[in-house]
């Protein structure tokens, strides 16, 4: 049905991901890191959809369904490590959580 | 008789290991008897075997006994094998007859000090590695001796270690002999390689075989053996060690540096006078280096104030003698002054050690005195001992040894006139400075009073070594005296006989000489140092005396041109910047460890750009290619 | 059909930027729902009717929501100031130049790169579903444990646990003044 060349298809999903990629290395809130994978996986699978409607097969929607099941439980686990991280550190910085950090001896 | 040659350098070593394990616990007697009885029953087995060997000597003249197979690789063995010829048994001989001696005498000496026990461990060590030096069939175990008698030598100047000064002397002794054992062993290698083999007799064929005369490598390699004899036996330039080696007890210094290894260079010279003929430069420089090291020496000894050091510069001067005898050809000659003279100095430096010890310890002649009356046994051995030295005419051993020397000094072919006038010019400073020790120690009024009498067992030595130095003599003669070549007809084979140019009835006017000599050198003594004359107070006090006081101030000169640049590199490299080199390695991993633990910050932001950068990275990487 | 698409990637492309560069959750949030939206118009004109919709039903409908639950619950609101002060425009160069040299890999990558030109076709939703059930029937047994993991995990997860300490171990100054006091 559509005549829009594969490209630019991709270019499209291409370009959604690198403003995911730019707004996690940007973003010190720990909310807009979360929304920024949204946007990535959610490029990824635009990928696997323009993929799919190029082979005239289902894999492609398959696939999506599957990201967006991982997409799911993801995004609720790591919700439910926001609210225990602002639990204890009382901030959303994703800096704070820095304590895996290699300890110099000063 | 080839059964038991390798019972004499080994019971000594058998004894010292049992000292040297058990020493502490056995009791003070049982360890003299077990030290002085091993040397002893090594000097009863050399002199069975020289019965047997004079009276039925073995074919070639000589006996070889091996047992034990040291080395066999890449076509080089070196067995622990022992030769026994004429040269090796006078050696033996003496060895073991003055070190038995000598280890009596040193019962009573050190029977007051508590190092007893390792005293004649070292002792009888020393005497087991001397002997397997002179019994030595290759020149590698006869390596293994000489490093033996120079640790020994280090391990007994240094006996009483709680000084520091004692310390110094051993290493001084050490490093010096360091120096000449360092070119024996470039010596070793050069022969060696030259002919693949280190046993004596064979090496001695094949170089006469290989090598003509004056070929450049036979003239290196007894340069270089010379080197090794001439640390050993403190000539110049090496000669320093030896005055400083005297803070050692006086039977080591009896032992070690009067009779036996500062004799090591003597012998082996005269092992190896083949390759030395071979090379006449160097024989000539033998000769000459012993003729100076016998005047400087000679010179030294007449401002020396220690006793024992005036008889250092005196075996220095003395052995000077032998080298000079050596370079000349007169091969038998050296090793008979070799022989006398370690009767005779052993006993000097064994009375001596008896005077020193019963006046507490007191080595400042300036400070005895008198004490002909209060110790007439010591007086007269010491008396005898040093007419022996001086040579006197006629009565000692030591005039028939000296002169021979002189005499052929003056007539053999390869031999200067100069080297003669040295020689007697030799003579008269040592009947003066002989002399000067004698009137000073012994007459005059006592400054310090002897403790006791010394015991009988110090005084027996004594008397034997006294017995010896008079009539050790009369074996060899010469010509006009009496034809008795006794000492010399025993090296017909081995050592080739000196060639003379000038006849024998010369020799008269020569020994009339040497007498002459010898007895004006006592007479000018007694006059300087017995009558007290202002020319011996002037002479003390001035410069030149100091001059001869520091031994030619060649210490001075060794310190100036060694030791300080030594010392200031050493200086320089105080905080060692070759390792400083590996520190900033390991501190530069460190700084970068550092660095890049930064980076790892545990902030997943830094994360992910760090990955993104990577990604990027790789990527125009991948299609760049 | 192209102009409905250029028009929908742009505005997800336009949401997007404005999401990521907003300071407030809430709108960036909003923001986020507009691009899901028009990712899902893209998904229908690509032929993909079924994953349109479920776009819209679960990513939007229910993981979005969810995020703005749990931001409300977080109570954000007096955040805003330090969002300011975070957000410089200073941060934002490295990332940009990064992005910027992806970009110019990717379009360098897709220049190289020959595509064959196809139409689309409608691939309904009868078509996926036989496909989920025989095809790749264990993928959906694993997905569904994944989800039941992603529902423990994230119940434990949100639980708080109030910490209790013994009173002597707590050192608050007003305990201290009290202890003082029995003494």
């Amino acid at each position: 049905m559509v005549t829009v060349s594969m490209e630019i298809q991709i270019l499209f999903a291409g370009l959604l991901f690198l403003i995911g990629l730019t707004g996690f290395l940007v973003g010190r809130n720990i909310i807009f890191m979360l929304l920024s994978i949204e946007i990535m996986l959610n490029s990824a699978a635009l990928v696997f959809v323009i993929a799919g409607s190029h082979w005239m097969q289902a894999d492609g929607q398959v696939m999506f369904i599957f990201i967006l099941t991982v997409s799911a439980a993801e995004v609720s686990v790591g919700l439910a490590l926001i609210l225990q991280m602002y639990h204890h550190y009382k901030t959303l910085d994703a800096d704070a959580l820095s304590k895996l950090r290699d300890n110099e001896v000063k | 008789m080839s059964t038991y040659i390798w019972l004499i350098p080994v019971l000594p070593l058998f004894s010292f290991l049992i000292i040297a394990l058990f020493g502490r616990f056995i009791p003070k007697k049982a360890v003299a008897i077990m030290g002085v009885g091993s040397v002893t029953l090594s000097a009863i087995f050399t002199i069975l075997a020289g019965i047997q060997f004079l009276s039925s000597p073995p074919a070639g003249g000589a006996c070889t006994s091996t047992i034990y197979t040291w080395m066999s690789a890449g076509g080089f063995t070196a067995d622990i094998s022992f030769i026994l010829d004429p040269l090796s048994l006078v050696f033996c001989f003496v060895i073991t007859f003055v070190g038995a001696l000598i280890h009596l005498y040193s019962v009573e000496f050190m029977k007051d000090d508590d190092g007893f026990a390792r005293f004649f461990a070292y002792m009888n060590l020393f005497v087991s590695s001397m002997l397997i030096l002179v019994l030595a069939d290759n020149l590698l175990l006869l390596y293994l001796g000489w490093e033996g008698v120079g640790l020994c030598s280090y391990l007994l100047i240094g006996f009483w270690y709680k000084e520091p000064e004692n310390g110094y002397a051993a290493r001084k002794a050490f490093i010096v002999t360091r120096i000449g054992d360092t070119a024996m062993i470039i010596g070793l290698f050069l022969l060696f390689v030259s002919f693949g083999t280190l046993n004596i007799q064979d090496l001695m064929q094949d170089v006469s075989l290989k090598w003509v005369t004056g070929s450049p490598l036979a003239v290196i390699s007894a340069a270089l053996l010379l080197g090794g004899a001439l640390g050993k036996s403190a000539q110049l330039p090496l000669q320093t060690w030896l005055p400083d080696a005297m803070a050692g007890p006086s039977p080591v210094s009896a032992l070690i540096h009067a009779a036996t290894m500062v004799t090591a260079g003597v012998y082996l010279i005269t092992r190896t006078h083949v390759l030395f003929a071979l090379a006449p430069v160097v024989m000539a420089a033998v000769a000459i280096i012993g003729a100076v090291t016998l005047l400087v020496a000679g010179f030294s000894a007449l401002a020396q104030t220690d006793l024992k050091r005036v008889l250092a510069y005196s075996t220095i001067s003395q052995i000077g003698y032998m080298f000079l005898a050596m370079g000349i050809g007169a091969w038998s000659a050296a090793v008979f002054h070799f022989m006398i003279h370690a009767f005779f100095k052993a006993l000097l430096f064994l009375s001596a050690g008896a005077v020193i010890h019963l006046l507490h310890d007191e080595h400042d002649m300036f400070k005895m005195g008198g004490l002909r009356k209060k110790m007439p046994v010591v007086f007269i051995t010491f008396l005898i001992g040093g007419a022996s030295l001086s040579a006197l005419p006629l009565v000692t051993a030591g005039f028939y040894s000296k002169d021979q020397i002189l005499w052929f000094g003056w007539s053999a072919s390869s031999s200067n006139h100069w080297l003669w006038l040295a020689g007697i010019t030799g003579a008269l400073l040592t009947s003066l400075y002989t002399f000067r020790m004698i009137f000073i120690t012994f007459f005059g009024e006592t400054k310090t009073e002897p403790d006791h009498k010394p015991g009988l067992i110090m005084t027996i030595p004594l008397i034997i070594l006294a017995l010896l130095s008079l009539v050790g003599g009369v074996i060899e003669m010469p010509e006009n005296m009496g034809p008795v070549h006794l000492f010399s007809k025993l090296f017909d084979k081995i050592l080739p006989a000196v060639n003379l140019s000038g006849g024998g009835s010369t020799e008269l006017i020569f020994q009339i000489l040497s007498a002459v000599i010898s007895l004006g050198g006592i007479y000018i003594a007694y006059l300087i140092f017995y009558k007290k004359s202002s020319l011996a107070i002037r002479f003390k006090q001035s410069s030149l005396s100091n001059f001869f006081f520091s031994g030619w101030r060649f210490d001075k000169v060794y310190n100036i041109l060694f030791v300080r640049p030594v010392v200031w590199l050493s200086e320089i490299d105080k905080k060692d910047f070759i390792d400083l080199i590996y520190t900033y390695i390991a501190k530069a991993t460190g700084y970068f460890n550092l660095l890049l633990s930064k980076t790892q910050n545990g902030k997943l932001r830094w994360y992910v750009l760090v990955l993104t950068a990577g990604l990027v990275l790789l990527l125009t990487i991948m299609i760049c290619l | 059909m192209n102009t409905i698409f250029y028009i929908a990637a742009a505005t997800a492309i336009v949401s997007s930027i404005l999401a990521i560069t907003n300071r407030n959750a809430i709108h960036a949030l909003l923001y986020l729902i507009i691009s899901l939206m028009s990712v899902s118009v893209v998904f229908y004109i690509l032929g993909a009717p079924l994953i349109a919709a479920l776009e819209v039903i679960v990513y939007a409908g229910a993981i979005m929501v969810l995020f703005i639950f749990v931001v409300m619950m977080l109570n954000i609101g007096l955040e805003e100031e330090t969002e300011k002060k975070w957000l410089t425009p200073k941060m934002w160069i490295l990332p940009s130049i990064l992005a910027a040299i992806l970009l110019g890999i990717f379009i360098y990558v897709l220049k190289v790169f020959q595509f064959e030109k196809t139409s689309a076709e409608i691939i309904g939703p009868k078509q996926v579903g036989i496909s989920l059930f025989t095809t790749y029937l264990i993928a959906v047994e694993i997905s569904a444990i994944l989800l039941l993991a992603g529902i423990v995990g994230a119940y434990h997860l949100g639980k708080q646990k109030k910490k209790v300490t013994h009173r002597f171990l707590e050192n608050t100054p007003s305990d201290k003044k009290s202890d003082l006091k029995t003494i």
